[in-house]
């Protein structure tokens, strides 16, 4: 049992704290926070990863992986997370693109990979419908072959970006017969088909991220079918352990408790403080302490997938625990700001307002409330456990 | 970066858990409980021929030289059985604190002894106003001519009933709660003026309360240097609080697959009680709050055996999840047996007694916390 950094190690640290010193610059980060330049700014951004290599550290080296190991690609993530850098947008790289490689033809292959890799496509999951969220195997959206095509009549729901996207992967039903996981199949459809429309849905937040996608009649060439007709749910279930385990996030908990920390610092509680207060202290503690452990957990999940296992279960555990720190650590910052966490957007200054921090507390703490029911509400991921690790 | 254990490591844990499994099963347990010592003498020298006396000494005395992953293994299984015999008092403590802090001439008369089975030792540092913070001590250590005086009280001295040898933590200068001014001190248990009290408690171990009242003993007794005893017993008492988060594990690992045993035959309402939702979800929060001390104590472990800055903190932070996550584990445990659940006949009351005991020991899941908060968010 060790997990100490070797030499090699550390120098792979540098080299990353580098890069992301020097390619992460002010003018993008300005970029990035303004809502009006925010794609473009993704867009270079993961260009800029894309140039270094670095784009897809979860792929095979041969489809354009890094080749790190756990302790590199953990090494990537915390000095990511340390360095305040999002995630990249996952539906293409951490979604659609592992599924074309591993079900996808050689022709698929060649003709979205690239796109993926060097974000010159925007992704967008059509997985979730009206009648269809937690229950995913329950979804309606048809897909009727005529000849060489697919008529696709339905709605997804709560497509994130779908205002940006090029391109949505959809579960769609192709069949009724037998178990409602069997006769669902995986299509890759181009947004700008006739008959697709986007509409809104502006969430708790105040932001439109979400929206509502429908089909009506929407035909889609046969060539966009991954794998065979009526086993899209195989390539989805196997999608789903990766997505949880990346919801995790753990090492942006840890970013944001140090962040927040920070702030309980600076704040002044009857001329203290915030920061020495013994039961902040105490709140503090306690999700520093799960993080400690989840860290780990991570850790080891991480070394059975790089042992040649698959993250089975223990993906759902990561993003059950996973999403109720990110939660614990919203709510600790919304504490933190106190009144100024009711702070709508505006165009002051933190001079001007009085304060730093309360208006992007409340956001990531509203939207946060969706980490806990998106990917598969939490409850699901209880139920998963039990029947595969409990075997109840 | 792995986390698996050496082959050495694994034939460490094969061998305590075959004993566990065929010499130490409920009933044997319980009957070793009921007796007089409240542990077995001919299991502990099993012990000793098997080699596990001998695991985290250094190899010049006889040792195997293990580190604090080899204790870990051991102590796991040891809690999957919730054995009695005093590992803990003896090797880990005792002996820890003479592998650490002893003279060479302590070390090579007492190791020996202890891994071939014939010396027991206790660490004497309780006393009745201590609670949790072991520094308050009012037990003295004179020093006249060449002679130590110690005169004074301990509490809950565990196995103080049976050693045969003490470590007793003494004051001999400064003020009652002090670092500086602990005196650690040899003392035969068979010492003039040294007075045993025995009592049992809930896990079934016997512990004592030991009066010392004008005890002489050589200055050359004092183990470590001095008033510098803190010293010594800081770091061993480190390592003894994550061998006893081994040995939570253990515990909260047999709790939950018990249970989940007993949720698949137990029927009510015609239909086992595990297919209720209400259980399931309950059961996994128990799986996760046992994978979540598992990662914590193998932080710790890693942190511990590479000398690294943060070990104290990872130490803190484990007493308070295994404090907090043994309760609900064991909670749950008693819960979903039902009346079973509270009965002495079923084995899982016994499990939870023995967690509720290792909580208390070294402190409490509040102390450790108030000493995380401290080390992290204190300037």
């Amino acid at each position: 049992m060790d997990t100490s950094f070797a030499p090699e190690d550390l120098a792979f640290r540098d080299e990353v704290r580098a890069f992301f010193a020097e390619a992460y610059d002010s003018e993008l980060q300005a970029r990035l926070n303004n809502l009006e330049t925010f794609k473009e700014a993704v867009i270079d951004w993961q260009k800029r990863l894309y140039r270094k290599g670095w784009i897809a550290p979860g792929w095979p080296k041969e489809y354009g992986g890094t080749g790190w190991n756990a302790t590199q690609k953990f090494i990537y993530e915390t000095e990511r997370s340390a360095a305040g850098i999002r995630d990249v947008i996952p539906f293409g790289l951490n979604m659609v693109g592992p599924v074309i490689y591993a079900f996808g033809n050689e022709e698929q292959k060649a003709r979205f990979l690239p796109g993926i890799l060097q974000s010159d496509d925007w992704w967008c999951q059509g997985y979730s419908e009206p009648g269809a969220g937690s229950d995913l195997a329950s979804l309606k959206t048809r897909a009727v072959r005529e000849g060489d095509e697919y008529v696709v009549t339905g709605a997804k729901i709560w497509t994130s970006y779908a205002q940006y996207a090029d391109w949505i992967f959809c579960l769609v039903r192709t069949s009724n017969e037998g178990k409602k996981q069997n006769g669902i199949s995986f299509l890759l459809i181009d947004m700008k088909s006739p008959g697709i429309k986007v509409n809104p849905i502006v969430s708790i937040d105040n932001h439109h991220s979400l929206n509502e996608v429908e089909f009506n009649e929407v035909r889609v060439p046969v060539a966009n079918l991954i794998g065979e007709q009526d086993k899209g749910w195989t390539y989805a279930k196997a999608l789903l352990a990766h997505e949880r385990t990346a919801i995790a996030g753990v090492a942006d908990s840890k970013r944001s408790l140090a962040e927040t920390r920070a702030f309980a610092e600076r704040e002044v509680n009857g001329g203290k403080s915030l920061l020495s207060d013994p039961l902040f202290q105490k709140r503090l503690s306690d999700i520093e302490i799960e993080l400690m452990a989840l860290e780990f957990t991570e850790l080891r999940v991480l070394a059975t997938v790089a042992a040649g296992g698959a993250p089975g279960a223990e993906s759902s555990m990561l993003k059950i625990k996973g999403t109720e720190m990110q939660q614990a650590v919203q709510e600790l910052r919304m504490e933190v700001a106190a009144y100024y966490q009711g702070v709508l957007p505006n165009d002051l200054t933190p001079e001007q307002l009085g304060h730093g921090f309360g208006s992007q507390a409340r956001q990531t703490y509203m939207y946060g409330r969706a980490s806990t029911i998106y990917g598969g509400s939490n409850e699901v991921q209880k139920n998963i456990i039990a029947k595969a690790v409990l075997g109840l | 970066m792995n986390f698996e254990f050496t082959e050495e490591q694994g034939m460490l844990r094969d061998s305590v858990a075959r004993f566990v499994q065929d010499s130490y099963d409920f009933d044997t347990r319980r009957k070793i409980a009921a007796s007089d010592e409240g542990m077995s003498r001919e299991n502990w020298q099993t012990f000793a021929e098997l080699g596990w006396l001998s695991v985290p000494f250094a190899e010049s005395h006889g040792g195997f030289g293990g580190g604090p992953v080899d204790t870990l293994v051991m102590m796991e299984e040891f809690g999957k059985g919730i054995v009695l015999e005093p590992y803990l008092a003896t090797v880990l403590l005792f002996g820890g604190l003479l592998q650490r802090g002893g003279s060479v001439e302590q070390q090579a008369e007492l190791i020996p002894r202890i891994i071939e089975g014939s010396c027991l030792g206790a660490f004497a540092y309780l006393e009745r106003q201590s609670r949790h913070v072991i520094t308050d001590i009012k037990t003295t250590a004179a020093v006249q001519g060449d002679q130590l005086v110690l005169n004074g009280e301990k509490v809950v001295v565990f196995n103080g009933a049976s050693a045969d040898q003490l470590i007793v933590a003494a004051r001999s200068s400064g003020e009652q709660s002090d670092e500086d001014g602990i005196t650690l001190v040899l003392v035969p248990a068979d010492a003039a003026g040294v007075e045993r009290t025995a009592y049992r408690m809930m896990d079934g171990q016997v512990v004592a309360n030991i009066t010392f009242n004008d005890v002489r003993v050589p200055v050359s007794d004092i183990v470590g240097e001095a008033g510098e005893g803190c010293a010594v017993m800081s770091p061993v008492i480190t390592r003894a609080n994550v061998a006893l988060a081994a040995e939570a594990l253990g515990i909260m690992g047999q709790l939950n697959a018990k249970t989940l045993e007993y949720t698949k035959t137990r029927k009510q309402f015609d239909v086992p009680i595990g297919s209720f939702q209400a259980l399931q979800h309950r059961m996994v929060d128990t799986f996760m709050a046992y994978e979540q001390v598992k990662s914590l104590l193998y932080r710790a472990v890693c942190e511990l055996d590479g000398e690294g800055d943060d070990a104290a903190a990872c130490v803190h932070a484990l007493k308070v999840l295994v404090d907090r996550n043994g309760k609900k584990i064991f909670g749950e445990a008693i819960q979903l047996h039902g009346g079973m659940g509270i009965t002495d006949e079923l084995d899982i009351g016994h499990y939870a007694k023995r967690l509720m005991m290792i909580n208390t020991t070294f402190g409490n899941g509040d102390y450790h916390q108030a000493k995380f908060n401290e080390l992290r968010y204190s300037a």
